[in-house]
């Protein structure tokens, strides 16, 4: 089942003096998104992430588009009861206690009585926080916040998760936690939407990643197929202290670390590159094709457009961004 | 009452208990009261006068600068502070949001005022040594205060609905001078002629009529105030707060929260 379906949203503002002038900040976007997956929303920052989540959550209005989340409306109240949202940053009234907070969450997201303070209680227990329950919020650390936030999103147990920036400005063990509250949140079957610009986040975690940039989605794919895709090139590792000559003939790019030589060149080379080797009686450790990272999917998705070579995609590389594509020229998806 | 207008009441009501700032100015106000003991003690005769006059004027004074400095920072500040994120993205409507921030803030307005309140009948006991039938009337007073209290807490909410918080105190608190000077300004209607008298008849008819929910300078002689009053008042401020709410709540319904 489809968990967020969006279809053509679209956000401009106007700005200048006499807010004449209109700005626009996300671009006809057409996203689905699949009930159970973990789907990573990457960009830069102003890349239009955190305007996608506002839509969504109702804080800012859309000029054109609209998209149903869990088979809704994104303006039915009802979707509200079955959503969790953390901000990028947060901040919450810091007049109250974190056990204060979440029970104040827990009043207006409808969590029965009876079970409130058992469900507070466990979601402090859950982020941690179980020992500063009692503190007021403003005494504090951006972690800790950044806890009582996640706590916030999950503590009705709803069906689908976003958030904006989990990771931002936290601490490497912070971070750490984050990713496996996120881990849980997939074996709970939750389907969770997450905006950053942590890639090696987005590569753990996610089933799928939408790349957007100013205000334009670039590419939607799923991260094992982005990341098995081969590079017409191999990594060969081998035995010794400098680089041989033929190798270098070869238009390999070689760096020596120690008595070990790291080289990569065009997998045409292959051979003629283990010829070099055997030649100069080298010990080879090992010879791998180089696979795209995220990061370089990423990057070329940032590019403009006119030096992407490939962005149309291949016949059976891509699916979902040749979908995309297609959308977007009016072909239907 | 819908719950989740009580729940964000009640979260509005604790926000403000907890402030500093609102105690310094219970604290000053109660002060004025005292002062006003000295001060009737060498107005010979008057005394209770000048301390009804004297302490129901604190009440109402420090009254509207809390209403005005909780009021305006009720919507904008949570939306500067992205606190109003993470409430929206529950099952809350944006006019229960406001509906609630209202009742938080009258709540608290009607517990100041009413150790407020509690200072000036301290006081009069003081000056006087007892009560008098007459006292009554400074009740009737008080509730007038409230009400003043009501329409200034829609309208900063209702400024700050689309404005800055500075800006919103600005225009609240220009209505409350304008307001309380609203009999005036119908007298100077009536006189001037043309344009400028339909003029003044329309703004003296938009803005809150404070003047007549002053009955201070009455009370303080002993003079009663008719039920006919208490109900036209009643009447007419829970009238113009309800719009100056529903304004709020048609400007917020349509607003970004960028």
């Amino acid at each position: 089942m489809v968990a967020i379906e969006i279809l053509d949203l679209e956000k401009s503002y106007l700005v200048g003096f006499w807010r004449k002038r209109p700005k626009l900040a996300l671009r006809s976007l057409r996203l689905t998104i699949e009930e159970g997956e973990v789907f990573g929303f990457l960009g830069p920052n102003g890349a239009g992430k955190t305007t996608t989540l506002k839509l969504l959550m109702g804080l800012v209005f859309p000029t054109a588009g609209s998209a149903r989340i869990l088979g809704m409306e994104m303006d039915d109240p009802r979707v509200k009861s079955q959503i969790g949202f953390l901000p990028e940053q947060p901040y919450f009234y810091d007049h109250l206690s974190a056990r204060e907070l979440l029970n104040y969450y827990a009043q207006l997201s409808g969590v029965p009585p009876k079970s409130r303070a058992a469900r507070v209680e466990q979601m402090l227990e859950r982020v941690g926080l179980r020992d500063a329950a009692g503190l007021q919020l403003r005494k504090f650390s951006k972690g800790m916040l950044q806890r009582v936030g996640l706590a916030q999103a999950i503590l009705h147990d709803p069906k689908l998760v976003f958030l904006d920036e989990p990771m931002s400005g936290l601490d490497p063990m912070g971070r750490r936690e984050v990713r496996d509250l996120i881990q849980q949140l997939r074996q709970e079957g939750k389907t969770v939407f997450f905006s950053t610009h942590i890639l090696s986040d987005a590569e753990a975690l996610c089933d799928r990643v939408g790349v957007i940039h100013q205000g334009e989605l670039r590419g939607v794919g799923a991260v094992a197929e982005l990341t098995s895709e081969r590079q017409a090139k191999i990594e060969i590792i081998f035995c010794a202290t400098k680089v041989p000559p033929g190798l270098i003939s070869l238009g390999a790019e070689a760096r020596v670390s120690g008595d070990m030589v790291n080289a990569v060149l065009p997998e045409e080379q292959q051979e003629a590159a283990l010829e070099v080797l055997r030649h100069e009686r080298l010990k080879l450790i090992s010879l791998t094709p180089v696979r795209r990272s995220l990061e370089e999917y990423y990057i070329q998705k940032l590019r403009p457009a006119e030096t992407q070579p490939d962005e149309i995609p291949k016949a059976g590389d891509r699916k979902e961004d040749a979908r995309m594509e297609a959308s977007r020229k009016g072909v239907g998806a | 009452m819908n719950s989740r207008i009580g729940y964000i009441a009640f979260n509005t009501f604790r926000e403000a208990v907890r402030d500093r700032v609102l105690y310094n100015l219970i604290a000053f106000a109660l002060l004025l009261s005292g002062a006003a003991i000295l001060v009737g003690e060498i107005s010979i005769d008057i005394e209770r006068l000048v301390v009804v006059n004297l302490g129901l004027t604190a009440v109402s004074l420090f009254g509207v600068v809390i209403a005005i400095f909780i009021g305006i920072g009720l919507v904008s500040k949570e939306i500067d502070k992205r606190t109003l994120y993470t409430v929206l993205s529950r099952p809350v409507r944006r006019w229960e949001f406001v509906v609630g921030k209202f009742f938080g803030l009258t709540g608290t307005l009607v517990v100041n005022t009413f150790f407020m309140a509690v200072g000036v009948f301290l006081a009069l006991l003081y000056v006087a040594h007892k009560f008098e039938k007459m006292d009554v009337w400074v009740l009737a007073a008080l509730y007038f205060i409230v009400l003043q209290f009501l329409i200034v807490c829609a309208l900063a909410l209702f400024f700050s609905s689309f404005s800055t918080s500075l800006m919103a105190a600005v225009f609240t608190f220009a209505l409350f001078v304008i307001g309380s000077l609203s009999e005036d300004l119908r007298g100077f209607a009536r006189i001037t002629p043309g344009v400028g008298g339909w003029l003044a008849t329309a703004i003296a008819y938009l803005v809150p009529n404070f003047s007549a929910l002053n009955v201070i300078n009455q009370v303080a002689h002993g003079d009663p105030v008719p039920g006919r009053v208490i109900l036209y008042n009643t009447v007419y401020a829970l009238l113009y707060s309800a719009m100056a709410i529903s304004g709020a709540v048609l400007i917020f319904q349509r607003r970004n929260l960028k």
